[in-house]
């Protein structure tokens, strides 16, 4: 086996190498601070490996060249930024719909519009989810170190090429930026999943076949020839206005993944088994939680910490059990509150439930999260 | 009125099998009794047989509008996108699989307002994506609005005391920001405008085609024009002078007419060949 290759990695480097191992070969975006080392980033490597970079003129063309990309088969991605992120809502929608699978990762930063481009924020977690228009299925993951990105974003891009949905990573600007040690993985050492192909012939194929949950997508020039539409389409991709279809094809790619959560979700535990209060916090912020944990234990209070990686479909099961088991769950946040009130509606008052919100572009610091807990005791 | 040059020396290839294309079990189309939209396919589609080209090969993307329409009728590889993003997704599927040919099919709505920035960049790269505008100088779908190319004066549901704003000259803009093939036909004109797309889709590099169209339900009614044939006559004739015959006749002949024809034809390096050439080789190189 060869000897594998430690780096000192920026975040958004880490989410770079994350994409190649996953097997992204297209790239399409606009550059935005905090993000814009990732399409730098794409931009040298891609081309090595016989992949496809392109810089558009704004944010809707690069996550549209991105789905154009995928369609033609290719693993594709792009990543943004707030305003950004803002941009690209209307395509997110289309790839829910059309069920092309792409990964878009936004590096959070202050808000709202140009708000504070170098500072970090957590203030996107509720746009992930909503951005778009409609209901639709949404898949985001929260990465908390820079190796965390690496292997989370590797996952984004399996959970989008199984599920035929548009994955989101999320991270703040702190994450992007910093550099910690990274272990490049060796080929084999993480699962990389290929999106289904087709078994039938080209005239017995449909891109929604309703036989499947998730039909097998076909690459365009692949000998299938089909049709795609953001319409509300039958199973065959063509516009429908027959009710039942319509109701039917809306359920089903909000089903795909509901019963799915369980192996799309994924949480980290520290020291919940005692716990008498417990930290729910994502991405930078949650290193703070881990720091003021450790801290609480010092001087005898029993804190634990509750850390989701994957925030969207929420970790309901997990918040449910541990609301019923606690004096109070606090949800530090780089925003006002939108995790909160998941947390909340999810405790449904079966425990306190406090948020402990910054917005100065600033990180929440252990010691505040400190106080905070021992208010609760 | 003279009549077109190619018109004279060309007859359309009857019968032509439509159905070799077409998607019957996608028929009868939205269209208008009267609209241009379906003439401007069918001119495409003879002009993809006379190319010689393989279904499995072809892309059709579009945006929104009544244009954008056209891909779910026929048998190729069809996307029907966003309004006005017709161009990016066509760049991504283009740029992933060069190999394939993309062809555009947009409102002038949907290449020239919501999708004009993407319009002037994908000109700007050369990227090989044969573009055909359908310009009918209305926001068909919307139910008649005016729209980039409404001229000064016309009459639409937002410009009900006459529209304030000068329309563009597609042509001359896709010139301007760098398309290397640059050609107007009409839906009147139909053997001139199958001759036209032909000609686009076997050059290189981005072409574009400003193909003027009627809308009678909107554009039509609102302007006082008694039929979809007097519309056309009116607006794609006698609207309209071939550019070679053009340069035979007098400035007065000319005035207020556009050009039709090829009217802008160069050599330029294509996006996905150089990204190719020197992007792909200098990256290995470096290695
Ligand atoms: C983002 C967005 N804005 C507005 C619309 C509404 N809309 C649909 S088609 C259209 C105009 C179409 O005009 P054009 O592109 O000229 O096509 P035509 O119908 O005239 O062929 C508009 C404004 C939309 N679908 N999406
Ligand atoms: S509304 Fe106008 S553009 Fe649309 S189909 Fe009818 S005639 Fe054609
Ligand atoms: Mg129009």
């Amino acid at each position: 086996m060869a000897e594998k290759k430690k780096k000192l990695l920026q975040g958004n480097e880490a989410c770079v190498e994350g994409a190649l191992y996953a097997g992204c070969r297209f790239y399409a975006g606009y550059p935005i601070t905090p993000s814009t080392e990732i399409m730098e980033g794409m931009s040298v490597r891609l081309p090595k490996l016989g992949g496809k970079f392109i810089q558009m003129e704004d944010e809707i063309g690069g996550i549209a060249a991105a789905l154009g990309g995928s369609l033609a088969g290719l693993k594709s991605m792009t990543a943004t930024s707030g305003p950004g992120f803002s941009l690209k809502q209307e395509c997110i929608g289309y790839a829910c719909l059309t069920e092309i699978p792409l990964v878009i990762v936004d590096v959070m930063r202050g808000g709202p519009s140009t708000g504070y481009p170098t500072g970090p924020s957590q203030s996107d977690i509720m746009q992930a989810k909503w951005g778009t228009h409609g209901d639709h299925p949404v898949i985001a993951l929260t990465p908390s170190t820079v190796p965390e990105i690496l292997t989370e974003t590797i996952r984004a891009f399996n959970l989008a090429e199984q599920f035929r949905t548009p994955v989101m990573v999320l991270y703040d600007e702190i994450l992007g930026h910093m550099r910690e040690p990274v272990t490049i993985p060796n080929p084999g050492e993480f699962a990389v999943e290929d999106r289904a192909k087709p078994e039938v012939k080209p005239e017995d194929y449909y891109p929604y076949d309703d036989k499947f949950l998730i039909a097998p997508l076909a690459p365009f020039g692949s000998g299938y020839r089909f049709h795609v539409t953001g319409l509300n389409h039958k199973q065959d991709g063509f516009p429908t206005n027959d009710s039942k279809v319509i109701r039917e094809n809306n359920l089903r790619i909000m089903r795909k993944v509901d019963i799915n959560r369980e192996t799309i979700w994924k949480n980290e535990e520290v020291m919940l088994d005692d716990a008498e209060v417990v930290i729910f916090t994502v991405g930078s912020t949650a290193r703070s939680a881990r720091f003021a944990v450790n801290e609480l234990r010092k001087v005898g209070v029993k804190a634990g910490l509750l850390r989701p990686l994957t925030i969207w479909p929420f970790p309901d099961r997990a918040v449910a059990e541990i609301s019923s088991r606690v004096k109070a769950i606090i949800v530090p946040e780089l925003n006002l509150g939108q995790m909160t009130l998941e947390v909340e509606r999810v405790a449904k008052g079966r425990c306190a439930v406090e948020g402990l919100y910054r917005v100065d572009g600033e990180p929440i610091t252990p010691s505040q999260i400190f106080h905070e807990v021992r208010k609760y005791l | 009125m003279s009549t077109p040059v190619a018109e004279k020396k060309e007859k359309l290839s009857v019968p032509f099998d439509y159905n070799k294309y077409l998607r019957p079990n996608k028929l009868p189309h939205i269209w208008c009794p009267g609209c241009g939209h379906g003439i401007v396919l069918k001119a495409m589609l003879r002009a993809i047989d006379k190319a010689g080209l393989d279904k499995n090969n072809i892309a059709l993307v579009s945006g929104i509008g009544c244009s954008s329409r056209t891909p779910g009728y026929v048998d190729f590889n069809t996307l029907h996108t966003l309004h006005g993003r017709a161009l990016p997704f066509a760049t991504g599927i283009k740029l992933a699989k060069p190999e394939m040919k993309v062809i555009v099919v947009t409102g002038d709505g949907d290449a020239l307002a919501i999708g004009g920035n993407h319009f002037i960049h994908a000109c700007r790269r050369n990227i090989d994506i044969t573009v055909l505008v359908f310009t009918n100088a209305t926001y068909g779908m919307t139910g008649g609005q005016y729209s980039p190319t409404t001229p000064l004066e016309s009459i639409a549901t937002t410009s009900r005391y006459g529209n304030i704003e000068p329309p563009f000259d597609t042509c001359e803009m896709a010139k301007a920001s760098g398309a290397t093939f640059v050609a107007r036909g009409t839906a009147y004109h139909t053997i001139e405008l199958e001759k036209t797309i032909h000609e686009a889709i076997t050059h290189k590099g981005t072409s574009v085609v400003d193909i003027i169209d009627a809308c009678p339900t909107y554009f039509g009614r609102a302007n006082k024009f008694k039929s979809a044939t007097q519309m056309m006559e009116e607006i794609e004739k006698d609207g309209t002078v071939n550019v070679k015959q053009a340069a035979s006749l007098p400035p007065e002949k000319l005035a207020g007419k556009m050009l039709r024809g090829v009217l802008h034809k160069v050599e330029r390096p294509e996006y996905c060949e150089k990204y190719e050439t020197l992007i792909m080789e200098k990256a290995n190189a470096k290695k």
